[in-house]
This record gives C-alpha cells, structure tokens and sequence, in this order.
C-alpha cells in the first residue's frame, strides 16, 4: 500500500497556494471525521494543558486513571519553586463508582489531598465519564471549599464536548474565579500579566526579565511558573500580553470585560516578533517613554549579539526547506518568519486549532506552492514532506517518528523541547536545533537520500 | 527535589491515587492490536484517548504508532456511539486500507453501552467491511483493571475471534505472548526455532514497533502475526500462555472455542522461569532441549556464580507490571538479593497468590497491587525501609534521584532511554542483560562513592 489519497471529507481543509489569489475557503474548526487518524486530543487536554503550570495548586483527574496517568509530568512547565504540579493525583473511579456515582470518592480524595498538601487552591478536572454518570463536582468543590477555607475549582472539562480549543475556555473560566480575589493596592501602573506563556524549559523566565529589565512590573506568570496568589491579583495589572492564538484569549476577554483591562496578542518566537512583543507593550505606557527606551536598547543588544551567530547557520540553511505542523496557528505565523531569517522557505504549513482568520493570514503569508492544512494527519503530512521536499518537520511527539522514518530533519516546537526557544537566546537555541537536525551526518545513509539498503 | 511532598507516614487512602504505576485498558488494547500483520487499531471514544494511547506509545517505541478514533461529540454521547463506528469503518477501509481494523472501548463508549459485537456485526451485514477484511473488538472499560487488563482482553478477542478448528490438527504451538517488548516476541522466536518447535506466536509486535528506517512511512510495517496464523491456532495441539494476567485469558478463549489444551506458564524472564518455559515448550512442542539452549543457559548461570558476591543481600524495590514483576521477582532471589518493596497498579488475586509463593524466600518484603498501590505508597515503603536498587519504568526515576537509588528500567513505559524494544529481557540472553544492567549501576555506584584509599581497578 504505497499511496494512501486524502481522507474524503478532507479536501477542504487542504489548500495549496497557486497563481496567488485562487479563492480561499479552508474549512478549520471542525471535529474530525469518524475514522481518522487525527493528530488531536480532547477537552481535557485542552484544560490540563493550560491549568498545569500552576505549581503550588493542586490538580485533581477526577476520572479512571488514564487521563491522570497520561498527563503526569509530560508538560515540561518548571517551577522556580513548588512542585506540586508535577505529581499525578487520580479518583482513579471504578465499576462501582460508575454505578453508584463518585462523588463520595472525590469528597474524600480532596479532603485527604488538602490535609496532606496545603495547596492554595485546587483544580478539580471533569474527565468523560464525569459528565455521563453526572457527578455533581461543583457541589462537592462548593463545600469542600467551605470546609477548607481554599479555592476549590471545577474544571469541565469532559473529552467529547467539543475540541482542544473548548478545554481552553473551560481552564479559563476556572482562572477567572481566581481573579480579583487578592489585593491589588501595591500594583504599579506600570504592569501587565504575561498569558499563554508556558515556562517550557523555563521561557517564562527569559520573557519575564526583559519587561522587568524595562521597568514593567510583571503581576503574573498565569501559565508559565504560575502562582495562585498571582493569579489573584491578577486584575491590578494595566494590560494583559496573550501568547499563543487559542489557549487564553478567552481569559483576556473575560478580564477585559470585568475589570476593563485591554490585551494584546504577541509571540515570542524569533527576531521580529520577539521585538514586537517588547515595542507593543511599551507602547502601551507612552506616558513612560524610558520604557520604548529600553525596549529598543534591549533589542539592539540582543540582536547585535545573535545576528552574527546567526550568519553560520544562514549559510548552510539557505534554500532548505521546512514543514510545520503545530498546535496553534499563531505559532506557525512566527515559525516561518524565523525560518526565512535564516534562508528556509515553508512548503507545508499548518496547525490543528487554527481558526479562518488564521489561515487568511497564513496565506497572505506563504510563498506560492505553500500547502496549507488544517487537522491534519499522518497520511497527508507524508504525502507532502515527499513531495514538496522538504528537509525539516517541525511538530510535536507524535510527528517526531514520522520525519525521522521519511529521513528528514526534526524540531520539537509542542511538549518535548528541553531548551528555550522563545526570546532572543530563544532563537538561537531553535535554529542551533534546527541546523543539528537537518545538517545531521546521519540522512545520508536514508535510503531516500541516496544511501543504500 | 520533586518528590519533597512525600511523607514517611503511611496512611490507608480513600480510594485516591498519587502517582499511578498503571494506566488504563484501551492501551494495552493498542499495543496488543499492533502485533497483527496489517492492523490498524481502533479507539471507540473521544480523541483525546487515542492521542494520548499513540502519544505514549510513541514515546516509548520513538516509532510512528498509528490508530482511528471514533471522535465522539456529544451526540455521540447521548444518542449512542453506533453511527460513529459505521462511519468510521467506513473511513477507515475506504482510506487506510488496512486488512485489520481492531476496535476498542473507551470508558466513555462503555458507559453508555455501546456493544461493539453488535455494532461490528451491523457492519458486516450492511456490507461495510470488504470481502477478505476483518473488524475484531475487544471491550476495555478503563474503569476496570488496567492497561494489562487492555491487553489480555485484546489478546483473548485475536483467539475467539480468527481461531477456526478445522478438525485436523496441526504439529504446531500456540505461543501467546505476555505484555512484552519487541524484542522479547522476536527473542521467543529464535528459541523456539533453535528448539526446532513450530509455533505460531501471538501477538507478535516484532518488525511493528521496532521497523527499520527506510526513507518511508510505512503506514503497515512488514511484521505482525498474519490472519491465516491467526486461524490456525485452533487447530494447534497445544497452548502456552506466557503470564496469568495478558496472557491466559486468550489461551481459556481458544481452549473454550477450538478445545486447545493449555498450560499457563510464567514469563521467561530471569532463569528459574526461563527454565521453566523452556521444560513446558519442550514437552509441547514435543522437541528435545538442544545443546545450543543448554550452553546459553550455562552461560547465564557461568555469570550469576562469578558475580554472586555483588548481588548478595543486596534490597531492591520494584513495581511494575504483574507477568513481569513475579518472574522478576524470582529471579532477583535466585540472585541472592532481597526484594523488599513491589508495587503493581494492576488489581488481582492471581498476583497476591503468586507473589505470597515466591516472597516465601523474603519473609517481611511488602507488596501490594489494584487500588492505590501506587508510586506515592513505594516512595513511602522506601523512605520507611531504604534499598539498595529500585526497578521500575521512567516513572521511577524521580524516586530514584530524591533518595539517591541506583535504578534500573524496565518494564513500560521507558520514556527516556533505548534499550528495550532492542535487547531482550527473556530467556537466558534476556536474563544475562537484567543481570548486566542491575551490576552496572550498582558497580557504577561503587566506584563514584568509593573512598579514595579503597578506589581499585579490578572489582
């Protein structure tokens, strides 16, 4: 079985940029078909994912013990101080809890946990089944909240009620009761809170000294290193800097709501966008002007500092080709503005979340040829790293052993990156990658690439 | 240090688990399905169940693992998983054109009682499933048991669902392999082929997950048990199930449908099992213990007596599965050291009964399997009575560094390192690498904390 064609169903989620300006209609935001070998997750993971960093709160799976079990330390969201985080805590329900309701077993689960743990506030995750039997969790997080005297938060947060993206929202509504729950007065107004920043391999921390260094008082962390107490206070903050297009817009929307709070979407990922992140928020404080001083002071440091470094990868990159396959579309936009600093086109782009604006934007971005995809799979990645030839996929766990069996050029941009790639050492680091990756001795001995069997 | 929050006092728990040494069934189900020739695995529920199951997998084999999911909604949720599974059928031959599709439950398709006999069957009488193509199922509520659970029901559906007794018996074996490795399968193979025994293993995930690079993804590595092997276990004379646990349920199933005699057996890890899977293929088989075996099994035993000071008296802690735990177990004793702790999330009498046998050797030793042995409840064992070397998956790991453990991996999964879909663990070449890892890290211990005065070359 050589060629395997693309899912029927599918062909609108595929687009492939020719002769510039043929109509666009890419179909995104959809469940995927029934039989697909899809490269997505679920609600849960959705708001696990975002929840995780919150390092001195507890979460609680409150479920079997899969979805404890498969999400116990796999995030990579370090801790500059408490760890709780880190440890996997299950109801791990039975049959007969199925039968006869576990909400008796997450009474004393939570009850247990707090008591050993003092955590300052609990994440109770609604799994599947949890929305079957109809547990009523909010009434159990309601009084064990009275009984403890800490935050005590349902997250629902069942798989099947929609996508990924649903379990942002729900993660988000959780946050938001946290908010505006702690004291402000001590607030500079000079402030923001960095969202969607998940400290992986300790990114938040790079992206938190640069404000600090321009005189912004970072309240929190949300999801990178997060505290509860920060979170909050989080309302004192005068702006909020969102990451990443999904994962916490809707918080920023909700803050914007409440307590009349502006956002501004950013990324951290290469040169450009790195800088913007700094110039757009001090932009936002013009009564300040030292800020947009030091912002600019900070970005010529750096890239006087990287660019040279730069320049040896350049050569040896120039003309290679990439492929991106990653969560959020957002991401996309900044991956390949920082490939093309480096010489490497994008012949495949595409995201599993990303939504019609998105995509547009995508685009308008492209080079001709580019393929643009949306919830895509293992079948058509293949299909096109062949042949579009590209020598570099950059994706996450599930992807890894794909582009290694095609022959071809790896980067982890999801879960498994162990050193920064955000910020400006943060770009040197992925190109670093990158050029390891794809100038690797080891693809000459591919068949595909002219090794012999 | 990670694990600071763990406490010494050790307290019955209502139900909760800290850090699981367990997962759930549908895994299991996946792993066991890849190990038919042309298969693609089939997850009956949200998404988020298989991409977490291939995620795992995946991080564990490092190869590209492939499945369908049903992708629930909410619809599906009240009205009845029955249409997403026609579809997905549907897709699935239509696009993947696999030979096999092998369907499992999720805790949420079995909540609402979808009965995948039935809806499998709708299949075949709308003619959805194409001349010459299979959909097996098994039913793996993850609410029930454990990833190993998974995996014996998925084992036993291969065996009641292609096993056909023609009536002519044939001069082969049924070997049905415990949950293992690649290399373990492919490592049952040569033995059974150096002892001249014609056997039909199952499953067999050797050339699936362990494939060669080839500048293609082949979405169908060339491994795999094959269906025609898979239907001629029920002519077979006789069955070995390698495990009480993953293994027996399939062996009960074909005993129950095409009246194969069996005999469960322990995994052939370590050497008093390995003996005795070697002793019960021999009669099975009915093939004499060639001296080529014989000389392995010598060897395995030359290296146990050379090194037989090192591993005296020395505690281990292990946790992990239950096929390989009690194998292993022995073999540690047969060793000369003490195991101390041993952990299993997976629930079952079947191991109590097991493990209250061999630990007749280990008077004191705790253990403990099902509800709320997990890693927390180990860690707490460890701190109340200190060991020399701990065994266990990665998961392992941070006990391992809070309390500065020497520590060997083995069992799944291994997140972190290679080794294990390569190297085998069973039979007398397996039992020589267990020895060799366990020396390594004790005698690596040994040198990096020895005084300087007492520092030698020769140990």
């Amino acid at each position: 079985m050589e060629q395997i064609g693309i899912l029927e169903g599918r062909e609108k989620q595929i687009f492939e940029k020719k002769d510039g300006g043929q109509a666009f209609d890419i179909s995104c935001e959809t469940t995927s078909l029934s039989g697909s070998v899809s490269q997505r997750a679920c609600v849960f993971c959705g708001s696990r994912v975002v929840l995780y960093p919150v390092a001195d709160a507890l979460h609680l799976v409150h479920g079997p013990i899969g979805c404890a079990a498969y999400t116990w330390d796999i995030r990579g969201a370090v801790s500059s101080g408490p760890e709780l985080h880190r440890l996997s805590f299950s109801t791990d329900l039975r049959e007969m809890d199925v039968i006869y309701g576990g909400e008796k077993k997450l009474y004393a689960s939570l009850i247990e946990l707090i008591e050993k743990f003092s955590p300052k506030a609990a994440f109770i995750y609604s799994t599947c089944i949890i929305g079957l039997i109809g547990d009523d969790i909010d009434a159990v997080c309601r009084k064990v909240a009275k009984e403890t005297g800490i935050p005590v938060l349902p997250v629902h947060s069942e798989g099947f009620k929609g996508t990924k993206k649903d379990g942002y929202k729900a993660a988000c509504t959780a946050l938001m009761k946290l908010v505006g729950t702690g004291p402000i007065e001590d607030i500079s107004p000079y402030s923001i809170n960095i969202l969607g920043e998940f400290n992986l391999a300790g990114e938040a921390w790079i992206i938190r000294k640069y404000y600090e260094e321009m005189g912004i008082e970072v309240v929190s962390t949300m999801t990178g290193d997060g505290r509860v107490g920060a979170v909050r206070r989080a309302h004192g903050a005068t702006l909020n800097v969102v990451q990443c297009s999904g994962s916490m817009t809707s918080l920023a929307k909700d803050m914007e709501a409440k307590y009349g709070i502006p956002y501004i979407r950013v990324s951290y990922f290469g040169i450009e966008d790195m800088s913007a992140a700094l110039y757009d928020v001090a932009k936002h404080f013009p009564d300040r002007p030292e800020i947009m001083e030091k912002a600019k002071e900070i970005v010529s440091r750096e890239v006087r500092n990287l660019y040279p470094k730069l320049q040896k990868f350049k050569a040896a990159l120039s003309g290679k080709k990439a492929a991106i396959y990653v969560g959020g579309a957002f991401k996309t936009f900044s991956l390949i503005k920082a490939l093309r600093s480096v010489g490497m086109s994008v012949v495949l782009a595409g995201s599993q979340t990303g939504n019609k604006e998105d995509y547009l934007a995508l685009k308008e971005m492209c080079d001709e040829g580019t393929v643009i995809v949306d919830d895509s799979n293992p079948v058509e990645l293949s299909k096109f790293i062949l042949e579009k030839e590209a020598d570099l996929l950059i994706g996450g766990v599930k992807e890894r052993p794909i582009a290694f069996k095609l022959g071809v050029g790896f980067c982890d941009h999801n879960h498994e990156r162990k050193i920064p790639l955000a910020g400006f050492e943060g770009m040197y680091n992925f190109i670093l990658e990158v050029y390891q990756s794809v100038m690797s001795p080891v693809w000459q001995f591919a068949p595909r690439k002219g090794g012999s069997l | 240090m990670l694990l600071r929050h763990t406490t010494s006092e050790v307290k019955e728990r209502e139900g909760l688990t800290i850090n699981p040494a367990k997962t759930c069934q549908p895994i299991g189900a996946m792993y066991a399905a890849l190990g038919i020739h042309g298969c693609l695995p089939h997850s009956h529920g949200s998404q988020g169940c298989c991409a977490y199951h291939r995620s795992t997998l995946t991080r564990h084999y490092k190869e590209p693992v492939m499945a369908a999911t049903s992708s629930f909604t909410e619809g599906a949720s009240v009205f009845g998983g029955q249409a997403n599974l026609l579809a997905a059928i549907d897709t699935i031959f239509s696009v993947y054109d696999p030979d096999i599709i092998a369907v499992h439950s999720t805790c949420l398709s079995e909540t609402i009682g979808d009965d995948l006999q039935q809806i499998t069957r709708k299949a075949l009488d709308d003619g959805k499933i194409p001349e010459g193509k299979y959909v097996i199922y098994a039913s793996t509520p993850s609410f029930i048991g454990s990833h190993v659970t998974g995996y014996a029901n998925m084992v036993a559906g291969m065996a009641s669902q292609f096993a056909v007794s023609t009536g002519e018996k044939k001069d082969q074996v049924n070997l049905v392999a415990g949950w293992m490795e690649p290399s373990d399968m492919r490592e049952l193979k040569r033995i059974s082929k150096e002892m001249g025994a014609k056997i039909v293993l199952f499953p067999d995930t050797s050339d699936v997950l362990d494939a060669p690079q080839t500048g293609k993804h082949v979405f169908y590595p060339k491994g795999g048990v094959t269906v025609p092997e898979l239907k001629s276990t029920g002519d077979s004379k006789f069955t070995l199930a390698l495990g009480c646990i993953s293994a027996e349920p399939a062996a009960i199933a074909l005993d129950k449908k095409c009246s194969v005699p069996f005999e469960t057996v322990d995994m052939p890890i370590g050497l008093s099992a390995t003996d005795r899977f070697i002793m019960a293929l021999s009669k099975a088989a009915g093939v004499k213990v060639p001296d080529s075996i014989t000389a392995e099994r010598g060897r395995l035993v030359d290296v146990m007596t050379d090194m037989e000071q090192y591993f005296h008296g020395k505690k281990v802690a292990l946790f992990g599965d239950p096929d390989q735990l009690i194998p292993l177990t022995e073999f540690l004793l047969d060793l000369g050291m003490k195991p101390r702790h041993i952990v299993s999330g997976t629930p079952g009498g079947r191991f109590d009964k097991r493990m209250k046998e061999i630990l007749e050797r280990a008077p004191g030793a705790n253990f403990k399997n099902g509800l709320n042995a997990d890693m927390f409840l180990l860690h707490q064992w460890i701190k109340n009575e200190p060991v020399d070397l701990l065994i266990g998956n990665t998961y392992g790991k941070y006990i391992a560094r809070d309390e500065d453990i020497p520590f060997v991996r083995f069992g799944f999964p291994i997140l972190d390192r290679i080794g294990h879909s390569y190297f085998p663990s069973v039979g007398y070449s397996g039992g020589l690498r267990i020895v060799e890892k366990i020396l390594g890290v004790l005698m690596d211990r040994q040198d990096m904390t020895a005084n300087e005065e007492k520092f030698e070359l020769v140990m």
